[in-house]
């Protein structure tokens, strides 16, 4: 920037770095520090490395505007500080008062410098305030895009902890469903099920669905359709856990699980499957 | 290159379906890039084997003709899109085609309505005496 | 013409497809089962499908039609190792083989054909 007035500002923004550094210090760390995640040297440091990338875009640049490619490194350094952010809990007002805190003193700064030329400061200080408002503004989308990432990944690993196939016994697997059954979902489920079945060589899986708050007719086909393709396989299903509401609902949707084994509780489906791999379950009153 | 909406859609391959043995080489290229465009193997099996039934329609019913695939880009998901052209008599009643069990060919009619079950998007144009269109995509999931 | 070997074990007909068939392979395939099942007095009839990473409805006819066939000239049939990709899809397509019996690996499919012969 090689006007007179970008000259001024990089000027300011070199001879009182020191002074800028403390007052955005003083109106910033109060934030940072009370998150308890950061130390005021920690902080210092971030600013100063914020301030030279920004001084050194300033330099090279004859618009203030964050979107052209000097500005680069500058969205490159607030792109990261945003994402850090995020993923350390900040609010999204937290992060962006990192730019804004510099405006105040920033402002009082330029009035002091260009105090002879009102034209001059008013220019000045809007142009800066539209920059550090789209480099505000930068971050929050930033901050918001890390968010939504966070909570993809956070779906993604909830989804396979949420469908944890276990062994019962040898070549009997169990698949006890927690929570609501969608589309996505279910395709999970049944695909960990059927490559469970594959590696264990199991022959009989329970599907236990005590966990589950509803059955609906979606839910019901989802369960038909496990139920089917194990039976391809070379496996066979016991659904158990199956409550008295939820027998209601499945025999006023008309769902039809004539062919499939229900139980009650996968204690009983146990037994079955017990019975089933040649193994019996006997209790003190039977041996006697 | 085409752009439709915010799709961008690049050929990737064209295959003639004249022969059994096409079909065939056919379902391998579509599993090529099924793995490129990193479909998990569900997703990969269930839009090879939608390009395996329609490939027989087009081979049967259609006389032979052409499939073409190509790569979908939109924003940051990416798919498969496979289109199907024959000169053959076309389909008079797309609806009662696209029900399970209709079947001209004495097969067990799964075809059309079982390869729109396993794709994401499903689009037939036909036109008794001039031929058929059909057009199946598949995104990756997420 | 290429064909898919069937081997015999005992009273049983064993074929591990390991192609990707197209259709005149497939039918030469039920046609050559059919023959053999009548030829070797066979009781039992295994399809190892678990190198196959696509099963459509064609093929799948075939393999219901086969084992269809098997039953009138007496025989079980048992089809092994289906992928569960595989599995999934055919179910989605609306195919559920309900006539054919299934088993895991080639083991449990003879284990379950000598027990259905006991």
């Amino acid at each position: 920037m090689d006007t007179p007035k970008g000259a001024a500002l990089i000027e300011i923004l070199s001879r009182h770095r020191d002074a800028l550094l403390t007052e955005w210090l003083d109106q910033h760390l109060s934030i940072a520090l009370r998150r308890g995640l950061t130390t005021e040297a920690e902080m210092r440091e971030q600013f100063r490395s914020f301030l030279n990338v920004f001084t050194d875009a300033l330099q090279r640049s004859d618009i203030l505007d964050a979107n052209r490619p000097e500005w680069e490194p500058v969205r490159a350094f607030l792109a990261e500080m945003s994402a850090h952010r995020a993923r350390q809990g900040y609010t999204p007002v937290e992060t962006a008062t990192f730019v804004f805190s510099l405006k105040q003193p920033l402002y009082v700064r330029l009035r002091t410098e260009l105090d002879d030329d009102p034209a001059a400061l008013s220019e000045v200080s809007w142009n800066v305030n539209l920059l550090l408002d789209s480099l505000g503004l930068f971050t929050t989308e930033v901050f918001q895009r890390s968010r939504e990432s966070i909570i993809a990944r956070q779906q993604e690993e909830l989804l396979e902890l949420s469908t944890p196939v276990v062994q019962l016994w040898e070549g009997i697997l169990a698949l006890p469903l927690i929570g609501t059954l969608d589309s996505a979902r279910t395709q999970v489920v049944m695909e960990s099920l059927l490559q469970k079945i594959v590696e264990t060589g199991a022959g009989i899986a329970i599907i236990d669905i005590t966990g589950v708050p509803t059955v609906d007719t979606l839910v019901a086909q989802h369960l038909l359709k496990t139920v089917a393709a194990a039976r391809l396989m070379g496996a066979d299903c016991i659904i158990s856990g199956i409550r008295p509401q939820i027998a209601q609902t499945i025999v006023h949707l008309g769902v039809d699980l004539t062919n499939v084994t229900t139980k009650s509780t996968l204690a009983d489906a146990f037994t079955v499957a017990l019975q089933r791999t040649g193994s019996s379950v006997l209790t003190p009153s039977a041996t006697a | 290159m085409m752009h439709v909406g915010d799709v961008t859609e690049t050929l990737a391959a064209e295959v003639g379906l004249r022969s059994d043995e096409e079909i065939v080489r056919l379902r391998q290229i579509v599993r090529d890039h099924a793995i490129a465009q990193g479909f998990s193997l569900v997703d990969q099996t269930k839009f090879v084997t939608a390009a395996s039934e329609l490939a027989r329609n087009t081979l049967q019913y259609g006389g032979g003709g052409d499939a073409r695939l190509s790569k979908l880009t939109n924003g940051v998901r990416v798919g498969l899109r496979l289109r199907f052209v024959d000169r053959g008599p076309g389909i008079a009643d797309i609806e009662r085609a696209l029900r399970d069990g209709f079947t001209s060919g004495g097969g067990l009619g799964l075809g059309l309505g079982g390869a729109r079950r396993l794709c994401d998007e499903f689009e037939i144009q036909s036109e008794p005496g001039k031929g058929t269109v059909v057009s199946i995509t598949k995104w990756k999931l997420r | 013409m290429e064909r898919i070997p069937i081997l015999r074990m005992g009273n049983c007909l064993i074929v591990a497809i390991q192609v990707d068939m197209h259709d005149r392979l497939a039918i030469a395939l039920q046609d050559d089962l059919t023959e053999r099942i009548v030829k070797d007095k066979a009781k039992g009839v295994l399809i190892d499908i678990s190198a196959l990473d696509v099963v459509d409805s064609f093929i799948g006819r075939m393999i219901s039609n086969t084992a269809a066939m098997a039953t009138v000239l007496d025989a079980e049939t048992v089809v092994v190792g289906m992928q569960p990709s595989v599995a999934i899809t055919l179910v989605e397509l609306g195919l559920t083989l309900s006539g054919v019996s299934t088993a895991l690996n080639v083991e449990k499919g003879m284990a379950l054909l000598q027990q259905r012969r006991r």
